[in-house]
């Protein structure tokens, strides 16, 4: 721990500081995107499974479709979600809008709540939860 | 010796830019931009792909057009999270060289990751 050796002053921790919607914002940007980087892996390893054939195709499918599997989708569905529509935020961000702190913490509160709805509907209308299709889309 | 309280940011203030400053920060935000498009046709395509189990998952990769547009969204996507997670490493490994082996280990990874992607698809394809 104590191989910091530079004698200039440091900011204070994060925990100094009072707990602010823009800062859960930020934190939470960064850590879908660690999520984000762990779910590449989920999707290149779909399409090896495609590529090793039909038994091993079936084998990631069956795999896929157990609970513990569908929660962790779902949990990057939300992660993906929240980081595209966050990504558009630093975009306006990046413009030069937006910064003043009503607006930054309104838009920050209303990406989270955005990031949910989305992903629960991507669900819905995905007819990925059993018994549940309302466009016809789940197939077999 | 007097250590001094000056920055690096300090010192190279004027002396002109390396003029490869804002690479990362534009190179992030390029992808971003291709990526807020790609990932959304992604992910319905993947959802409607995966319905008719091996044979719809091989039919839709094997599409010249979906080919090159999955090779694209996962080669944006791996260079988008590259530069995010050496910021992650950056940021919170002090340690020099364990940063060092992280950054290179983030490269490997995402290069090794790519490789992948690109067997798959190709003899999916082909």
């Amino acid at each position: 721990m104590s191989e910091w050796t530079d004698k200039r002053p440091m900011s204070p921790h994060i925990w100094q500081w009072r707990w602010h919607i823009t800062m859960f914002g930020s934190i939470l940007h960064r850590m879908t995107g660690v999520a984000n980087y762990v779910g590449a892996f989920v999707i290149v390893a779909w399409l090896f499974a495609a590529a090793a054939g039909r038994d091993s195709y079936d084998q990631f499918a069956t795999i896929v479709a157990s609970i513990p599997a569908q929660v962790i989708l779902f949990g990057f569905t939300l992660a993906m979600v929240y980081h595209t529509i966050n990504g558009v935020r630093h975009f306006v961000w990046d413009a030069g809008h937006g910064f003043t702190p009503k607006l930054a913490s309104l838009t920050g509160a209303l990406v989270i709540v955005v990031s949910i709805i989305g992903a629960v509907a991507i669900w819905i209308l995905g007819g990925l939860i059993p018994g549940i299709d309302p466009l016809g889309v789940a197939g077999q | 010796m007097k250590e001094s309280i000056r920055t690096p940011l300090g010192k190279v203030r004027g002396l002109g830019a390396a003029k490869e400053g804002a690479h990362h920060f534009i190179g992030q935000r390029v992808s971003a931009l291709a990526l807020l498009f790609l990932v959304p046709w992604f992910l319905i395509s993947l959802l409607l792909a995966v319905r008719g189990g091996y044979d719809s998952a091989t039919d839709f990769i094997a599409n010249p057009v979906n080919a090159v547009l999955i090779l694209i969204t996962v080669g944006g996507a791996i260079y988008h999270m590259r530069i995010g997670m050496q910021v992650v490493i950056e940021d919170y490994i002090a340690r020099t060289s364990t940063k060092f082996i992280l950054l290179i280990l983030n490269t490997f990874v995402c290069v090794a990751l790519f490789a992948a992607a690109g067997f798959a698809v190709l003899s999916v394809a082909t």
